[in-house]
């Protein structure tokens, strides 16, 4: 097998770096609670009542409905991707805190595993804090729409593990830009988020659900909130899981191979 | 297991045994081929010019950076087999000042602790204790960022005596230091011998090495080029005494005359002896001499002997 994809071997301690993190988090909660209020706020202003307005509803879905799940599935995607880009470079190159972790019993694996859990975190907290606006606006449905917050954890883990590959083999913090550009804005406008994928041509479709993971993550979130759970919900799951297990374990690898010289 | 010896009755213990080891990146050989032995309850130096390998080996010696070849024990275990036993017993001073800036000095300290598996109440007290005894005791509540670059060292030094350690590993301890902290760390370390602690340092101060070390090792080149006590070192490479006189050509061609070895330093002309009187008699006698000075011979004399005088890049 290639090294890459070796087994790493992780142990409880990597729960110290993600308590680490969760201290510094919790001493600023303040600042950190109020942008996924704001951000609630601002979609469905913006675009479920203003784009809302032409587009009554999409195949008799309220469309305010239609997008709410989107709105979650966007903030799991940037809140981990980003926290564990430059976040995790700021704390591994500027801040050299995974050296000063690792002259600890804790190794490599350890520090990068807390990393990935964390901002697996970051979604699940970012998701907590919107779903009450959005079941204020009524755009929700409970109890199944709860169940949007293990999926937060299992999506926030797959986005992490993927900008930890790319931390891991960034030059330079402003090299963390092309992914940001590249992938995860255009990953926000197709992946099922304002339209659905039908819209799109057959073969982009295909595209879109092959490569895009965001495309899983939205349907799941639109079955559960909606609800409209289908048999689909397990085939989107499995999909999901398999590919935050690759990357999370090449992510690990790759940042071993970087940092351990 | 490590091994055991017996000295006048007395068990010695290894604490760090190297042989062959060798440590490359690509081309560069950073540490080639060095063995050491150093034993429980010494401070052990590693003095060399810069690039000499001295952070490589205490990088593989602290279990973060895998060694390429050779065979080396740390606390009778092997780094590449059993890293978190070993690095839980360690406490490491880098060269690079990697603190935790979202945090403050009390907090640097304590999260620290909790990498060790330290409980938070015994924690709390062995932080208070350690910002006490580098005297940051006043700095408890202020962030990393605010302090100088040598209340930095010495809150570095504090954590990495967090867990105790049985081996302390420190990378250029007293770099940027004043000489008030200088000698407070001087103090802290032989205090911490004292209580049957195994120092390993690196430095650039010769005066500090021959004051703290019971051993050292003089690298360079990735080589350890010699291994001693200071005053050995200094006896067996330069002698008891230097005489250093202003350099005139008068002097230099006396001194060949008379086949005295000597050395040019600067403006001066130095000369190693064990007895700075019969040079002196010479001098004075055959020479006429300018200024005249006597000196005891240093490990910095054995170390520019050693090394050579050209800068490293
Ligand atoms: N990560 C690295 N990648 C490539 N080369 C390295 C790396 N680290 C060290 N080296 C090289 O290894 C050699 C030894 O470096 P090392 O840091 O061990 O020296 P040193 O004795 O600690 O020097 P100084 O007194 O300047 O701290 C140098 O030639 C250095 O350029
Ligand atoms: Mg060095």
């Amino acid at each position: 097998m290639h090294p890459f994809l070796s087994l790493p071997r992780i142990s409880k301690r990597a729960w110290k770096v993600w308590h680490r993190n969760l201290v510094v988090f919790l001493r600023t909660w303040k600042v950190n609670f109020f942008p996924p209020l704001v951000e609630a706020f601002l979609y469905l202003f913006a675009i479920g009542m203003g784009i809302g307005t032409y587009v009554k509803d999409i195949g008799g879905i309220p469309y305010i409905n239609f997008i709410a799940p989107a709105i979650l599935a966007i903030a799991v995607m940037n809140s981990a991707f980003f926290e564990c880009t430059y976040g995790s470079y700021v704390r591994m190159y500027y801040q050299k805190s995974f050296d000063a972790m690792i002259a600890t019993p804790l190794s490599i694996e350890d520090v990068i595993a807390g990393e990935l859990l964390w901002g697996a975190t970051r979604s699940v907290i970012y998701v907590i804090i919107m779903l009450p606006v959005l079941a204020a606006f009524g755009v929700i449905s409970f109890p199944a729409s709860l169940l949007v917050i293990p999926l937060a954890f299992l999506g926030g883990l797959m986005f992490a593990g993927i900008a930890m590959c790319f931390t891991a083999i960034t030059p330079s913090i402003d090299t963390l830009n092309y992914p940001s550009f590249l992938l995860i804005t255009p990953m926000m406008l197709f992946s099922g988020t304002f339209f659905p994928l039908t819209l799109l041509p057959v073969l982009f479709q295909d595209i879109a659900l092959a490569v895009l993971p965001l495309t899983h993550l939205v349907a799941v979130m639109r079955m559960l909130t909606l609800p409209a759970i289908s048999g689909l919900l397990i085939l989107h799951v499995i999909w999901i899981t398999l590919v935050t297990a690759i990357f999370c374990i090449i992510s690990i690898n790759l940042m071993r191979k970087r940092l351990i010289i | 297991m490590s091994k055991h010896w017996l000295t006048g009755g007395a068990r010695i213990q290894t604490i760090i045994e190297a042989q062959d080891l060798k440590k490359t990146f690509g081309e560069i050989r950073a540490v080639d081929g060095i063995s050491f032995a150093v034993k429980k309850g010494e401070v052990f130096g590693f003095l060399g010019p810069n690039g000499a390998g001295k952070t490589s080996t205490m990088k593989i010696i602290a279990c973060v950076s895998p060694r390429t070849s050779g065979k080396i024990q740390v606390l009778g275990m092997d780094p590449d087999c059993s890293p978190a036993e070993i690095k839980m017993r360690i406490g490491v001073v880098p060269q690079e000042t990697n603190l935790d800036p979202d945090f403050t000095c009390y907090g640097n300290l304590f999260t620290y602790s909790r990498y060790f598996d330290i409980p938070p109440d015994a924690a709390q007290q062995k932080a208070n204790e350690l910002l006490e005894f580098v005297q940051l005791q006043e700095k408890k509540d202020v962030t990393v960022e605010k302090l100088s670059g040598g209340m930095k060292r010495r809150l570095i030094l504090a954590r990495a005596l967090i867990n105790n350690p049985d081996l302390l590993i420190l990378d250029e301890p007293t770099i940027g230091l004043d000489p008030q902290a200088r000698i407070l760390i001087w103090e802290r370390l032989k205090l911490l011998q004292a209580k049957g602690n195994t120092i390993v340092l690196t430095t650039h101060y010769l005066d500090e090495a021959a004051r703290l070390c019971d051993r050292l090792v003089i690298m360079d080149n990735g080589k350890i080029l010699v291994t001693g006590s200071p005053a050995d070192l200094v006896k067996q490479y330069v002698g008891n005494e230097i005489v250093e006189v202003e350099k005139t050509d008068e002097v230099i061609s006396c001194l060949v005359a008379n086949n005295i070895p000597y050395e040019i330093i600067g403006d001066s002309v130095q000369i190693a002896t064990e007895s700075s009187r019969e040079v002196i008699r010479i001098l004075f006698d055959h020479c006429s001499p300018h200024k005249v000075l006597t000196r005891p011979a240093t490990l910095e004399d054995v170390f520019l002997k050693l090394t050579g005088r050209k800068l490293r890049e």
